[in-house]
């Protein structure tokens, strides 16, 4: 039992950072059409933004209020290094989606490359403060603090972005222009704000994610990014491409199997699981498990 | 006027050859090109060098094969490669086969491979795709890095065994053969692949780039002819597999990653996406970048820059995604797409072009099978 409440709290906290993630991705896709592979930069960008800051900035530290200092300090660099990336280099190419694609696949390369130039491909110890490093006694299982920071975040980050498309404004020229961008454009509303906007909370998303990440894990690498993008990929496709429920739900289901596989079977089988998970879902329902958006 | 079109017609189907001899003649040779290669030509380490970037065109374009020609978007064409490295180096080094047994069972493992993982991947078209294929390619590279019962040796790679291989591929003193094998696969590659874009496949592979909606209409069935096309890829990429391995005397856990295909996708891009003598020079240009970039960053020219240069170029990959990128964004078709503008600039019109031009193909298609409007012909979804 205490095993079961620690794999899935565990789980859980690995699927929260997924969603992070992928909730930025799919609004990517579905609002633009851009499988945007420098997402796991922008992770990059936010986890090395956050490192940074607790080590350099002033009133910044990794502990209390500093910490959460360092990490908006990376946060917006992220949101920073998104917008301009998609008013530069994304916006000129509009409508050409191959060519958009293969823009983040060369940024994908690019950023990585120079922040692994900058601080080295070594892993470098990220600051964890005192209060994420101690563990809290569920149902018997003694949880690292960090799984609820992770689901916390996850859930207030679920919460917002739904609100925000809900009821604001904003919110329902996205939710129309997912639907239909042409249709939105036809009646006479700049979808390209849009696009920039959508972009820029991707990446505050991956940054968030790479901070918190850095966290989890207790180190930072320029690689680490691109790894997590793969399952962030597959996270997006299970829930629909461009859904932000089917993709929490999807990270969900993706988190859990991963953490339980690995722990059951055998270390490696539960990413195995979960690529077998994507060829089940795809050919059962080609469209992913939600197959209208939320 | 005439004569002149002759002429040329002639030089461009000569080119080719001439190329082809040179690099045969190259080992001959002992210029030595200060800035370009380290040593003189035939110098073990140029020729190395020289046919890694030879065997990265050939795969490049098996890859073009797919994304440029047929417009699919595979990020796991790194797959049959490993396959081709890793499936070799076992039957060696594991079971003791002997270098043909090994060459012919892998090649089987590079044709069943692409066709179990096609003829799944298939049944879903677009990102859908892309993400299956990756997905796939995956699972070949957390095997490798979890080096299952010491088998593939994780991230150390696995050095071969060297005692079933012919005393002609063993050595530094023999890298001037495996410089020729190099040649002899890019060449092959590129024979296979002339000649099937050329065929009646190669018109529907264009033509489902084109528009597939419309090729169905036809009367074909993309799906065929794409799992076609996946399979014939993969082979070639597997082939490519053996001969690196053959030149590196083992198999790296890097060609399994998606990094690995990636960097396919920047070869192909930037030497002219559906050209095929594009395709090779993105191979030879981004290998041959790839070195000697490294080497550049640790040579003193860069090393006394002021840090804000210094610390950039130290890394080959930040300079190759930059050019990329400027390539994406400034030079459509890449490398080919640039010549060939250049070569209509100077002759002030257009030369009918040996392809269809975008959005022809299927017209094209259509005239070749005589269906549609007027097609009066039967015929059996070829």
């Amino acid at each position: 039992m205490t095993t079961f409440v620690l794999l899935s709290i565990t789980g859980l906290g690995l699927a929260a950072l997924y969603f992070l993630v992928a909730s930025g991705l799919s609004l990517i896709f579905g609002l633009m059409d851009v499988l945007n592979f420098a997402h796991g930069a922008f992770l990059t960008i936010g986890a090395y933004g956050t490192w940074w800051a607790a080590g350099n900035l002033p009133g910044a530290g990794s502990t209390g209020w500093g910490f959460v200092l360092a990490v908006a300090f990376g946060v917006g660099v992220g949101t920073l290094v998104a917008a301009l990336i998609e008013l530069l280099l994304i916006r000129p190419l509009y409508q050409r989606h191959i060519e958009q694609v293969l823009v983040t696949v060369g940024l994908s390369l690019a950023l990585v490359a120079l922040v692994r130039a900058v601080w080295g491909s070594d892993p470098r110890p990220f600051p964890r403060p005192e209060w994420a490093q101690g563990t809290t006694s569920v149902l018997g299982a003694n949880v690292p603090n960090d799984r609820f920071l992770l689901i916390v975040s996850a859930v207030v980050v679920l919460v917002s972005v739904l609100a925000f498309l809900r009821f604001t404004r904003v919110g329902l020229i996205i939710r129309a222009g997912v639907e239909n961008r042409t249709m939105v454009t036809a009646l006479g509303i700049d979808v390209r704000k849009a696009f920039t906007l959508v972009f820029a909370i991707g990446g505050a998303f991956a940054a968030l994610a790479g901070a918190l990440g850095g966290i989890y894990l207790g180190s930072i690498s320029p690689g680490q990014g691109t790894s997590l993008l793969i399952f962030a990929f597959i996270v997006v496709v299970i829930g629909g491409m461009s859904s932000i429920t089917g993709t929490a739900a999807a990270a969900v289901l993706v988190g859990l199997v991963q953490q339980f596989a690995n722990y059951y079977a055998a270390s490696g089988v539960g990413d195995l699981s979960v690529v077998l998970l994507l060829a089940v879902v795809l050919l059962a329902r080609p469209s992913g498990l939600s197959a209208r958006l939320a | 006027m005439k004569d002149r079109a002759v002429n040329r017609r002639n030089v461009r189907r000569l080119a080719p050859l001439v190329v082809l001899v040179v690099l045969a003649l190259l080992p001959y040779s002992t210029l030595n090109l200060p800035g370009l290669f380290d040593g003189v030509l035939n110098s073990p380490g140029t020729l190395q060098l020289l046919a890694l970037c030879l065997v990265f065109g050939g795969v490049a374009l098996s890859f073009d094969l797919l994304f440029g020609f047929t417009g699919l978007l595979s990020f796991g064409h790194a797959l049959y490669f490993a396959a081709g490295t890793y499936g070799a180096n076992l039957l060696l080094t594991e079971l003791g086969w002997g270098l043909g047994a090994a060459i012919a069972a892998t090649t089987v493992l590079g044709i069943v491979l692409p066709l179990v993982i096609g003829s799944v991947a298939l049944r879903v078209s677009g990102i859908a795709f892309s993400m299956v294929t990756l997905a796939t390619a995956q699972v070949g590279s957390i095997i490798v890095l979890q080096d299952p019962g010491g088998l593939t040796g994780g991230e150390e790679g696995l050095a071969v065994d060297r005692t079933p291989i012919p005393d002609a591929f063993v050595g530094v003193f023999n890298t001037v053969n495996k410089y020729w094998l190099a040649l002899a696969y890019l060449v092959l590659v590129y024979a296979v692949v002339t000649w099937v874009t050329r065929s009646r496949a190669g018109r529907v592979w264009q033509a489902i780039r084109e528009n597939e909606r419309r090729v169905e209409v036809l009367g074909l069935r993309p799906y065929r002819f794409k799992l076609l096309v996946f399979v014939l890829a993969g082979l070639l990429a597997t082939l490519g597999g053996i001969v690196h391995l053959l030149l590196l005397g083992g198999s790296t856990p890097r060609v399994t990653t998606a990094d690995f295909t990636i960097g396919l996708l920047v070869m192909v891009v930037l030497g002219g996406a559906g050209s095929r003598w594009g395709a090779v020079l993105g191979g030879v240009l981004y290998t041959y970048l790839d070195s000697r970039l490294t080497d550049l960053a640790s040579s003193p020219a860069v090393q006394d820059l002021p840090a804000w240069l210094r610390v950039p170029l130290s890394e080959p990959l930040f300079i190759l995604g930059t050019l990329f990128i400027l390539v994406v964004l400034f030079v459509p078709g890449g490398i080919a797409g640039l010549v060939d503008r250049l070569g209509e600039r100077r002759r002030g019109r257009r030369r009918p072009a040996e392809n269809p031009p975008p959005g022809r193909a299927v017209e094209r298609l259509r005239d070749e099978i005589g269906a549609g409007v007027g097609g009066n012909r039967p015929h059996d979804g070829v």
